[in-house]
Protein backbone atom coordinates (compact mmCIF):
# COMPACT_ATOMS: atom_id res chain seq x y z
CA UNK A 1 0.00 0.00 0.00
CA UNK A 2 1.06 3.53 -0.89
CA UNK A 3 0.72 6.82 1.25
CA UNK A 4 1.11 10.10 0.23
CA UNK A 5 1.57 12.41 3.21
CA UNK A 6 2.97 15.99 4.24
CA UNK A 7 5.98 15.96 6.60
CA UNK A 8 5.06 18.08 9.65
CA UNK A 9 8.16 17.94 11.49
CA UNK A 10 9.23 21.63 9.83
CA UNK A 11 7.86 24.31 8.07
CA UNK A 12 9.39 22.72 4.96
CA UNK A 13 6.87 20.24 4.68
CA UNK A 14 8.32 17.84 2.19
CA UNK A 15 5.79 15.11 0.44
CA UNK A 16 6.46 12.11 1.96
CA UNK A 17 5.74 8.92 -0.18
CA UNK A 18 5.31 5.83 2.37
CA UNK A 19 5.27 1.96 1.20
CA UNK A 20 4.42 -1.45 2.40
CA UNK A 21 2.77 -2.07 5.52
CA UNK A 22 5.13 -4.40 7.45
CA UNK A 23 6.68 -2.25 10.32
CA UNK A 24 10.26 -4.10 9.12
CA UNK A 25 9.86 -3.17 5.23
CA UNK A 26 8.17 -0.07 5.25
CA UNK A 27 9.94 2.57 2.88
CA UNK A 28 9.72 6.51 3.07
CA UNK A 29 11.25 8.73 0.09
CA UNK A 30 10.47 11.89 -0.46
CA UNK A 31 12.20 13.38 2.88
CA UNK A 32 15.47 15.69 2.99
CA UNK A 33 16.05 14.84 6.66
CA UNK A 34 15.92 11.93 8.85
CA UNK A 35 12.96 13.69 10.84
CA UNK A 36 10.77 13.02 7.81
CA UNK A 37 11.27 9.05 7.71
CA UNK A 38 10.74 8.85 11.18
CA UNK A 39 7.41 11.43 10.65
CA UNK A 40 6.50 8.51 7.75
CA UNK A 41 6.60 5.79 9.69
CA UNK A 42 4.71 6.49 12.91
CA UNK A 43 1.99 8.10 11.06
CA UNK A 44 1.50 4.95 8.25
CA UNK A 45 1.91 2.59 11.35
CA UNK A 46 0.16 4.10 14.21
CA UNK A 47 -0.93 7.81 13.14
CA UNK A 48 -1.63 9.94 16.53
CA UNK A 49 -2.74 13.05 17.79
CA UNK A 50 -2.60 15.62 20.95
CA UNK A 51 -6.40 16.22 21.56
CA UNK A 52 -7.66 18.90 23.53
CA UNK A 53 -11.26 20.01 24.48
CA UNK A 54 -13.11 21.48 26.83
CA UNK A 55 -15.42 20.18 29.99
CA UNK A 56 -18.48 21.42 30.90
CA UNK A 57 -17.90 23.21 34.42
CA UNK A 58 -20.91 24.34 36.98
CA UNK A 59 -18.96 27.71 37.60
CA UNK A 60 -20.10 30.95 37.41
CA UNK A 61 -16.87 32.73 35.60
CA UNK A 62 -16.75 30.14 32.83
CA UNK A 63 -19.04 27.83 31.43
CA UNK A 64 -16.20 25.52 29.69
CA UNK A 65 -12.64 24.14 31.60
CA UNK A 66 -10.24 23.64 29.00
CA UNK A 67 -8.25 19.74 28.78
CA UNK A 68 -5.90 17.99 27.11
CA UNK A 69 -4.36 14.60 26.67
CA UNK A 70 -1.14 13.95 28.22
CA UNK A 71 0.04 12.50 25.13
CA UNK A 72 -1.00 12.01 21.56
CA UNK A 73 -3.28 9.14 21.27
CA UNK A 74 -4.52 6.94 18.54
CA UNK A 75 -6.74 8.50 16.03
CA UNK A 76 -9.28 6.02 16.46
CA UNK A 77 -9.42 6.77 19.89
CA UNK A 78 -10.28 10.55 19.76
CA UNK A 79 -14.40 10.20 19.29
CA UNK A 80 -14.46 8.17 22.02
CA UNK A 81 -12.61 10.18 24.16
CA UNK A 82 -14.85 13.21 22.56
CA UNK A 83 -17.92 11.42 23.91
CA UNK A 84 -16.64 10.95 26.90
CA UNK A 85 -15.49 14.35 27.88
CA UNK A 86 -18.91 15.52 26.99
CA UNK A 87 -20.78 13.72 28.69
CA UNK A 88 -19.15 15.12 31.89
CA UNK A 89 -20.12 17.83 34.62
CA UNK A 90 -17.48 19.68 36.66
CA UNK A 91 -17.48 21.16 39.90
CA UNK A 92 -15.03 23.95 40.71
CA UNK A 93 -12.26 24.47 42.12
CA UNK A 94 -10.17 22.51 39.48
CA UNK A 95 -6.07 23.64 38.87
CA UNK A 96 -4.34 23.59 35.96
CA UNK A 97 -2.96 20.01 35.92
CA UNK A 98 -5.40 18.53 37.73
CA UNK A 99 -6.67 14.92 36.45
CA UNK A 100 -9.68 14.70 35.03
CA UNK A 101 -10.12 11.62 33.45
CA UNK A 102 -7.19 8.87 35.00
CA UNK A 103 -6.33 6.01 32.17
CA UNK A 104 -8.53 6.51 29.24
CA UNK A 105 -10.21 3.00 27.61
CA UNK A 106 -6.71 1.13 29.80
CA UNK A 107 -4.63 3.52 27.38
CA UNK A 108 -2.94 5.00 30.31
CA UNK A 109 -3.52 8.51 28.60
CA UNK A 110 -4.73 10.90 30.96
CA UNK A 111 -6.87 14.33 30.70
CA UNK A 112 -5.56 16.98 32.32
CA UNK A 113 -7.34 20.48 33.17
CA UNK A 114 -4.84 23.35 31.21
CA UNK A 115 -6.63 26.15 32.87
CA UNK A 116 -7.64 26.97 37.29
CA UNK A 117 -11.14 27.79 38.16
CA UNK A 118 -11.18 28.76 41.45
CA UNK A 119 -14.44 27.81 43.52
CA UNK B 1 -13.40 60.50 39.20
CA UNK B 2 -10.76 58.34 41.22
CA UNK B 3 -7.10 59.89 40.61
CA UNK B 4 -4.23 57.59 40.50
CA UNK B 5 -0.54 57.39 39.55
CA UNK B 6 2.07 54.72 38.52
CA UNK B 7 5.48 54.70 36.93
CA UNK B 8 3.67 53.03 34.16
CA UNK B 9 0.57 51.68 32.92
CA UNK B 10 -0.20 48.85 29.97
CA UNK B 11 -2.65 48.33 28.34
CA UNK B 12 -3.73 45.09 27.73
CA UNK B 13 -3.61 42.16 29.59
CA UNK B 14 -2.74 39.07 27.71
CA UNK B 15 0.88 37.62 27.10
CA UNK B 16 2.40 40.63 26.03
CA UNK B 17 1.43 43.04 28.23
CA UNK B 18 1.71 40.61 31.18
CA UNK B 19 5.31 40.04 30.38
CA UNK B 20 5.87 43.79 29.55
CA UNK B 21 4.51 44.34 33.12
CA UNK B 22 6.59 41.89 34.73
CA UNK B 23 9.64 42.89 33.20
CA UNK B 24 9.19 46.70 34.40
CA UNK B 25 8.02 45.68 38.11
CA UNK B 26 11.38 43.71 38.22
CA UNK B 27 13.07 46.55 37.73
CA UNK B 28 11.21 48.60 40.26
CA UNK B 29 8.82 50.66 38.38
CA UNK B 30 5.47 50.93 40.18
CA UNK B 31 2.68 49.32 37.03
CA UNK B 32 -0.85 48.92 36.43
CA UNK B 33 -2.37 46.43 34.24
CA UNK B 34 -5.99 47.56 32.51
CA UNK B 35 -7.57 44.78 30.93
CA UNK B 36 -11.13 44.64 29.89
CA UNK B 37 -12.03 41.47 30.09
CA UNK B 38 -12.86 40.44 33.46
CA UNK B 39 -9.87 37.94 33.38
CA UNK B 40 -6.09 38.03 32.33
CA UNK B 41 -4.18 36.15 29.55
CA UNK B 42 -6.07 37.63 26.94
CA UNK B 43 -6.68 35.36 23.54
CA UNK B 44 -4.70 32.93 24.92
CA UNK B 45 -8.21 31.78 27.51
CA UNK B 46 -9.64 30.94 24.04
CA UNK B 47 -7.23 29.23 22.16
CA UNK B 48 -7.39 25.90 24.09
CA UNK B 49 -5.19 23.58 21.39
CA UNK B 50 -1.50 23.11 21.76
CA UNK B 51 1.74 24.45 20.29
CA UNK B 52 2.42 27.57 22.84
CA UNK B 53 5.83 28.03 24.64
CA UNK B 54 8.06 26.10 22.83
CA UNK B 55 10.72 28.86 22.54
CA UNK B 56 9.60 30.34 26.18
CA UNK B 57 9.31 27.10 28.27
CA UNK B 58 10.77 24.50 25.92
CA UNK B 59 7.31 22.55 25.87
CA UNK B 60 4.13 22.69 24.30
CA UNK B 61 1.74 24.15 26.52
CA UNK B 62 -1.73 25.28 25.39
CA UNK B 63 -3.16 28.57 25.89
CA UNK B 64 -4.44 28.86 28.75
CA UNK B 65 -1.72 27.29 29.86
CA UNK B 66 0.82 29.90 29.03
CA UNK B 67 -1.73 32.37 30.24
CA UNK B 68 -1.28 31.24 33.35
CA UNK B 69 2.16 30.93 33.49
CA UNK B 70 2.35 34.78 32.69
CA UNK B 71 -0.24 35.65 35.48
CA UNK B 72 2.50 33.03 37.81
CA UNK B 73 5.32 35.27 36.53
CA UNK B 74 3.42 38.12 38.31
CA UNK B 75 3.89 36.14 42.00
CA UNK B 76 5.69 38.56 44.14
CA UNK B 77 5.68 41.24 42.27
CA UNK B 78 3.28 44.59 43.02
CA UNK B 79 1.96 44.72 40.06
CA UNK B 80 -1.12 46.44 39.95
CA UNK B 81 -4.31 44.92 38.47
CA UNK B 82 -7.47 46.37 36.70
CA UNK B 83 -9.66 43.78 35.34
CA UNK B 84 -12.90 44.59 33.57
CA UNK B 85 -11.82 47.97 32.47
CA UNK B 86 -12.24 49.89 29.26
CA UNK B 87 -9.45 52.19 28.23
CA UNK B 88 -11.19 55.48 26.55
CA UNK B 89 -8.47 58.10 25.79
CA UNK B 90 -4.98 58.52 26.29
CA UNK B 91 -3.51 62.60 26.30
CA UNK B 92 0.02 63.71 26.78
CA UNK B 93 -0.01 66.64 29.55
CA UNK B 94 3.61 68.06 30.05
CA UNK B 95 5.67 65.74 30.31
CA UNK B 96 3.21 62.70 31.68
CA UNK B 97 0.92 60.80 30.40
CA UNK B 98 -2.73 60.78 31.16
CA UNK B 99 -4.98 57.60 30.15
CA UNK B 100 -9.16 57.14 31.33
CA UNK B 101 -10.71 54.09 32.06
CA UNK B 102 -13.97 52.34 33.70
CA UNK B 103 -14.92 49.45 34.75
CA UNK B 104 -17.87 48.18 36.65
CA UNK B 105 -15.74 47.86 39.99
CA UNK B 106 -14.03 51.42 40.26
CA UNK B 107 -16.19 53.44 38.08
CA UNK B 108 -13.74 55.95 35.85
CA UNK B 109 -10.28 56.35 37.00
CA UNK B 110 -7.72 58.37 35.63
CA UNK B 111 -3.91 57.69 35.54
CA UNK B 112 -1.40 59.45 35.57
CA UNK B 113 2.06 57.72 34.88
CA UNK B 114 5.12 58.64 32.48
CA UNK B 115 5.10 55.66 30.53
CA UNK B 116 2.53 54.20 28.56
CA UNK B 117 2.86 50.28 27.17
CA UNK B 118 0.10 49.99 24.34
CA UNK B 119 -0.41 45.63 24.33
CA UNK B 120 -3.95 45.83 22.88
CA UNK B 121 -3.43 42.61 20.26
CA UNK B 122 -5.15 42.76 17.37
CA UNK B 123 -8.74 42.18 15.99
CA UNK B 124 -10.25 40.07 12.91
CA UNK B 125 -10.77 41.41 9.85
CA UNK B 126 -14.44 40.53 9.07
CA UNK B 127 -17.49 40.26 6.30
CA UNK B 128 -16.98 44.66 6.12
CA UNK B 129 -13.43 44.46 5.05
CA UNK B 130 -14.48 41.61 2.31
CA UNK B 131 -17.28 43.24 0.53
CA UNK B 132 -18.57 39.68 -0.51
CA UNK B 133 -22.34 40.52 -2.29
CA UNK B 134 -25.13 38.92 -0.66
CA UNK B 135 -28.07 39.00 1.66
CA UNK B 136 -27.24 39.91 5.43
CA UNK B 137 -28.05 37.00 7.36
CA UNK B 138 -26.89 35.37 10.84
CA UNK B 139 -24.36 32.79 11.49
CA UNK B 140 -21.56 34.70 9.68
CA UNK B 141 -18.94 34.74 12.86
CA UNK B 142 -15.21 35.66 12.59
CA UNK B 143 -13.18 31.95 13.41
CA UNK B 144 -12.22 33.80 16.87
CA UNK B 145 -15.30 34.82 17.88
CA UNK B 146 -16.73 31.38 16.82
CA UNK B 147 -13.86 29.74 19.05
CA UNK B 148 -14.91 31.69 21.70
CA UNK B 149 -18.24 30.95 21.48
CA UNK B 150 -17.40 27.23 21.63
CA UNK B 151 -13.95 27.17 24.32
CA UNK B 152 -15.29 29.65 26.65
CA UNK B 153 -19.24 30.45 26.43
CA UNK B 154 -20.13 26.09 25.61
CA UNK B 155 -22.23 27.23 22.41
CA UNK B 156 -22.41 25.63 19.16
CA UNK B 157 -22.30 28.07 16.38
CA UNK B 158 -23.67 25.78 13.89
CA UNK B 159 -24.10 22.66 11.64
CA UNK B 160 -22.98 23.14 8.35
CA UNK B 161 -19.81 25.13 8.25
CA UNK B 162 -17.86 26.85 5.23
CA UNK B 163 -14.50 28.57 6.08
CA UNK B 164 -12.96 31.62 4.15
CA UNK B 165 -9.40 32.03 4.17
CA UNK B 166 -6.76 29.03 5.73
CA UNK B 167 -5.14 30.98 8.46
CA UNK B 168 -4.04 28.75 11.18
CA UNK B 169 -7.41 30.35 13.02
CA UNK B 170 -9.71 29.23 10.35
CA UNK B 171 -7.95 25.99 10.41
CA UNK B 172 -7.71 24.81 14.15
CA UNK B 173 -11.76 26.18 14.16
CA UNK B 174 -11.86 23.36 11.28
CA UNK B 175 -11.22 20.89 13.71
CA UNK B 176 -12.54 21.97 17.14
CA UNK B 177 -16.07 22.43 14.71
CA UNK B 178 -15.39 18.81 13.43
CA UNK B 179 -14.93 17.50 16.81
CA UNK B 180 -17.85 19.19 18.69
CA UNK B 181 -19.86 17.62 15.82
CA UNK B 182 -20.22 19.41 13.04
CA UNK B 183 -18.96 19.27 9.15
CA UNK B 184 -16.80 21.48 7.67
CA UNK B 185 -17.81 21.54 3.98
CA UNK B 186 -14.89 23.16 2.78
CA UNK B 187 -12.04 25.89 3.02
CA UNK B 188 -12.11 28.72 0.97
CA UNK B 189 -8.54 30.29 0.01
CA UNK B 190 -8.06 33.64 -2.59
CA UNK B 191 -4.72 32.10 -2.43
CA UNK B 192 -2.84 29.79 -4.84
CA UNK B 193 -1.44 28.36 -1.53
CA UNK B 194 -2.38 27.84 2.07
CA UNK B 195 -2.12 30.68 4.52
CA UNK B 196 -1.84 28.88 7.55
CA UNK B 197 1.37 26.23 8.55
CA UNK B 198 1.56 23.01 7.21
CA UNK B 199 1.42 21.46 10.34
CA UNK B 200 -2.48 22.79 10.66
CA UNK B 201 -2.73 21.84 7.30
CA UNK B 202 -2.26 18.41 7.88
CA UNK B 203 -4.45 17.80 11.65
CA UNK B 204 -6.64 20.27 11.02
CA UNK B 205 -8.07 19.56 7.43
CA UNK B 206 -6.54 16.12 5.96
CA UNK B 207 -7.22 14.47 9.06
CA UNK B 208 -10.92 14.72 8.83
CA UNK B 209 -10.94 15.15 4.51
CA UNK B 210 -11.76 18.28 4.67
CA UNK B 211 -11.51 20.19 1.07
CA UNK B 212 -9.48 23.23 0.55
CA UNK B 213 -10.17 25.04 -2.38
CA UNK B 214 -6.90 26.86 -3.42
CA UNK B 215 -7.05 30.13 -5.55
CA UNK B 216 -11.01 30.14 -4.71
CA UNK B 217 -13.14 33.00 -3.83
CA UNK B 218 -16.98 33.06 -2.27
CA UNK B 219 -18.54 35.46 -4.11
CA UNK B 220 -21.98 35.16 -2.80
CA UNK B 221 -23.66 34.88 0.56
CA UNK B 222 -27.07 33.40 0.42
CA UNK B 223 -30.01 33.08 3.23
CA UNK B 224 -33.19 35.14 4.57
CA UNK B 225 -32.68 34.96 8.51
CA UNK B 226 -30.17 32.34 8.46
CA UNK B 227 -27.25 32.06 6.17
CA UNK B 228 -28.46 29.15 3.78
CA UNK B 229 -25.43 28.52 1.30
CA UNK B 230 -22.60 30.44 -0.67
CA UNK B 231 -21.14 30.44 -3.50
CA UNK B 232 -17.17 29.64 -4.50
CA UNK B 233 -15.77 30.51 -7.74
CA UNK B 234 -12.19 29.99 -9.18
CA UNK B 235 -9.94 33.21 -9.21
CA UNK B 236 -9.00 34.08 -12.72
CA UNK B 237 -6.56 36.37 -14.04
CA UNK B 238 -8.73 38.76 -15.49
CA UNK B 239 -10.06 38.40 -18.69
CA UNK B 240 -9.61 34.60 -18.00
CA UNK B 241 -13.46 33.14 -17.77
CA UNK B 242 -14.77 31.62 -14.18
CA UNK B 243 -15.95 28.67 -14.86
CA UNK B 244 -16.30 26.07 -12.23
CA UNK B 245 -18.22 28.12 -10.07
CA UNK B 246 -20.31 25.98 -7.54
CA UNK B 247 -22.47 26.52 -4.63
CA UNK B 248 -21.99 24.95 -1.09
CA UNK B 249 -25.29 25.14 1.42
CA UNK B 250 -24.10 25.77 4.93
CA UNK B 251 -25.88 27.20 8.20
CA UNK B 252 -22.19 28.97 9.35
CA UNK B 253 -19.78 30.92 7.98
CA UNK B 254 -16.19 31.44 9.59
CA UNK B 255 -14.29 33.95 8.39
CA UNK B 256 -10.07 33.88 8.55
CA UNK B 257 -9.23 36.55 6.91
CA UNK B 258 -6.29 38.47 8.64
CA UNK B 259 -5.58 40.02 11.79
CA UNK B 260 -5.19 43.87 12.10
CA UNK B 261 -3.53 45.56 15.16
CA UNK B 262 -5.92 47.35 17.64
CA UNK B 263 -5.11 51.11 17.44
CA UNK B 264 -8.19 53.33 17.97
CA UNK B 265 -7.06 54.58 21.01
CA UNK B 266 -3.63 55.35 20.09
CA UNK B 267 -4.87 56.99 16.74
CA UNK B 268 -6.90 59.42 19.11
CA UNK B 269 -3.75 59.80 20.90
CA UNK B 270 -1.54 60.81 18.00
CA UNK B 271 0.63 57.89 17.55
CA UNK B 272 1.89 57.31 14.36
CA UNK B 273 1.16 54.03 12.38
CA UNK B 274 3.13 51.82 9.71
CA UNK B 275 1.24 51.31 6.34
CA UNK B 276 2.63 47.87 6.32
CA UNK B 277 2.31 46.20 9.90
CA UNK B 278 -0.61 48.45 10.98
CA UNK B 279 0.80 48.86 14.29
CA UNK B 280 2.32 51.93 15.37
CA UNK B 281 6.18 53.11 14.03
CA UNK B 282 8.42 52.28 16.74
CA UNK B 283 12.25 53.43 17.31
CA UNK B 284 14.70 51.25 18.60
CA UNK B 285 13.14 51.17 22.22
CA UNK B 286 9.70 50.85 20.88
CA UNK B 287 8.86 54.28 21.51
CA UNK B 288 6.10 55.68 19.43
CA UNK B 289 6.22 58.24 18.00
CA UNK B 290 4.79 59.97 20.83
CA UNK B 291 6.96 60.30 23.53
CA UNK B 292 6.12 58.04 26.79
CA UNK B 293 3.94 55.89 24.89
CA UNK B 294 5.48 52.51 23.85
CA UNK B 295 4.23 49.81 21.56
CA UNK B 296 4.27 45.77 21.97
CA UNK B 297 2.96 42.08 21.19
CA UNK B 298 0.20 42.20 18.08
CA UNK B 299 -0.54 45.74 18.35
CA UNK B 300 2.36 46.35 17.16
CA UNK B 301 2.62 43.97 14.30
CA UNK B 302 0.65 40.60 14.28
CA UNK B 303 2.81 37.65 14.91
CA UNK B 304 2.30 34.15 14.45
CA UNK B 305 3.86 32.76 18.01
CA UNK B 306 2.83 34.34 21.47
CA UNK B 307 6.60 33.20 22.59
CA UNK B 308 7.76 36.35 20.04
CA UNK B 309 5.43 38.58 21.13
CA UNK B 310 6.15 37.75 24.99
CA UNK B 311 10.45 37.93 24.05
CA UNK B 312 9.07 41.33 22.47
CA UNK B 313 7.22 42.74 25.08
CA UNK B 314 10.08 41.82 27.51
CA UNK B 315 12.93 43.83 25.26
CA UNK B 316 9.70 46.91 25.81
CA UNK B 317 10.07 46.86 29.32
CA UNK B 318 13.52 46.94 29.54
CA UNK B 319 13.39 50.03 27.49
CA UNK B 320 10.63 51.47 29.40
CA UNK B 321 12.92 51.27 32.45
CA UNK B 322 15.97 53.13 31.14
CA UNK B 323 13.28 55.80 29.90
CA UNK B 324 12.03 55.95 32.90
CA UNK B 325 15.46 56.30 34.62
CA UNK B 326 16.60 59.10 32.29
CA UNK B 327 18.83 57.04 29.63
CA UNK B 328 19.05 58.21 26.71
CA UNK B 329 18.47 56.27 23.71
CA UNK B 330 21.10 57.65 21.60
CA UNK B 331 21.30 57.65 17.75
CA UNK B 332 19.80 55.45 15.53
CA UNK B 333 19.78 54.86 12.54
CA UNK B 334 16.88 53.60 10.01
CA UNK B 335 16.02 50.60 9.53
CA UNK B 336 13.95 49.32 6.12
CA UNK B 337 12.46 46.74 4.00
CA UNK B 338 14.69 45.78 1.17
CA UNK B 339 13.65 43.09 -1.67
CA UNK B 340 10.93 40.62 -0.44
CA UNK B 341 10.81 41.84 3.09
CA UNK B 342 6.89 43.08 3.80
CA UNK B 343 8.37 44.94 7.07
CA UNK B 344 10.93 45.32 9.91
CA UNK B 345 10.18 45.56 13.39
CA UNK B 346 11.44 48.12 15.29
CA UNK B 347 12.00 50.32 12.38
CA UNK B 348 15.04 51.62 14.14
CA UNK B 349 18.75 50.75 15.18
CA UNK B 350 20.33 51.85 18.28
CA UNK B 351 24.07 52.05 17.87
CA UNK B 352 24.84 50.72 21.49
CA UNK B 353 24.27 47.10 22.24
CA UNK B 354 22.12 44.07 20.80
CA UNK B 355 19.29 45.10 18.54
CA UNK B 356 16.68 42.19 18.05
CA UNK B 357 14.30 42.74 14.63
CA UNK B 358 11.52 40.63 13.53
CA UNK B 359 10.57 40.56 9.75
CA UNK B 360 7.99 39.18 7.66
CA UNK B 361 8.93 37.65 4.14
CA UNK B 362 7.02 38.52 1.09
CA UNK B 363 8.75 35.11 -0.61
CA UNK B 364 8.13 31.26 -0.39
CA UNK B 365 11.00 29.21 -0.72
CA UNK B 366 13.77 27.25 0.39
CA UNK B 367 17.81 28.09 0.81
CA UNK B 368 17.07 32.17 1.07
CA UNK B 369 19.71 34.07 2.45
CA UNK B 370 19.31 37.05 4.73
CA UNK B 371 21.05 40.13 4.22
CA UNK B 372 21.44 43.28 5.79
CA UNK B 373 23.13 46.59 4.03
CA UNK B 374 24.39 49.76 5.56
CA UNK B 375 24.55 52.40 2.65
CA UNK B 376 24.96 49.29 0.21
CA UNK B 377 27.79 47.62 1.98
CA UNK B 378 26.36 43.97 4.08
CA UNK B 379 26.75 43.71 7.11
CA UNK B 380 25.12 40.54 8.15
CA UNK B 381 24.60 37.70 5.66
CA UNK B 382 22.59 34.88 6.91
CA UNK B 383 21.04 31.47 5.39
CA UNK B 384 17.81 30.38 6.44
CA UNK B 385 16.70 27.14 5.77
CA UNK B 386 13.06 27.95 4.64
CA UNK B 387 10.94 31.17 4.53
CA UNK B 388 7.25 31.73 4.26
CA UNK B 389 5.20 35.01 4.61
CA UNK B 390 3.48 33.19 7.19
CA UNK B 391 6.67 32.34 9.67
CA UNK B 392 7.86 35.51 11.10
CA UNK B 393 11.89 35.77 11.03
CA UNK B 394 14.12 37.04 13.68
CA UNK B 395 17.66 38.13 13.22
CA UNK B 396 20.36 39.70 16.00
CA UNK B 397 22.54 42.80 15.02
CA UNK B 398 25.20 44.39 17.76
CA UNK B 399 25.72 47.56 17.56
CA UNK B 400 29.79 46.76 17.40
CA UNK B 401 29.80 44.58 14.44
CA UNK B 402 33.01 45.54 12.63
CA UNK B 403 30.96 46.08 9.46
CA UNK B 404 29.05 48.97 11.36
CA UNK B 405 31.50 50.22 13.49
CA UNK B 406 34.02 51.09 10.52
CA UNK B 407 31.29 52.31 8.70
CA UNK B 408 30.91 54.93 11.24
CA UNK B 409 34.33 56.00 11.63
CA UNK B 410 35.12 56.08 7.67
CA UNK B 411 31.86 58.85 7.66
CA UNK B 412 29.91 57.29 5.57
CA UNK B 413 26.81 59.16 4.31
CA UNK B 414 23.98 56.53 3.91
CA UNK B 415 22.52 55.48 7.40
CA UNK B 416 19.94 53.44 6.70
CA UNK B 417 20.07 49.71 7.40
CA UNK B 418 18.05 48.31 4.68
CA UNK B 419 17.02 44.36 5.20
CA UNK B 420 16.64 41.90 2.43
CA UNK B 421 15.62 38.09 1.08
CA UNK B 422 17.48 36.77 -1.38
CA UNK B 423 16.92 33.22 -3.04
CA UNK B 424 20.00 32.28 -5.52
CA UNK B 425 19.15 31.55 -8.86
CA UNK B 426 19.36 27.82 -9.33
CA UNK B 427 21.72 26.10 -11.55
CA UNK B 428 20.12 25.21 -14.98
CA UNK B 429 16.59 26.52 -13.66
Amino acid sequence: MKKDLICISCPIGCRLTVEGENPEKISVSGNRCPRGEIYGREEALAPSRMVTATVAIESEKLARLPVKTDRPIGREHIPSLLNQLYALELVPPVYCGDIILDDFAESGVRILATRTIEA
Amino acid sequence: MKHTEFDAVVIGGGASGLSAAAEMSRGGASVAVVEREETLGGILNQCIHNGFGLHQYNEELTGPEYAERCIRDLDGLSVKVFTGMTVTLMETEEGTQLLYGFSRESGMVRFRCRAIVLAMGCRERNRGNLGTPGTRPSGIFTAGLAQRLVNIDGMVPGRECVIVGSGDIGLIMARRMTWIGARVRGVIEIQPYPAGITRNIVQCLRDFDIPLYLSHSITRIYGKDRISGVDVAPVRNAGGEASGAFHIPCDTLLLSVGLVPENEISRKAGVRLHPETGGPVVDARYMTSVTGIFACGNVLHVHDLVDYASEEARHCGQAVLDYLSGVSAGEQLRVGAGRNVKYVVPGRFALTGKNRFYLRSMITGTGARLCVRLGGIEVLRRKLPYVQPSEMISFDLAADEDAISSRFTTGGDETDLEVSLEIPEKEGA
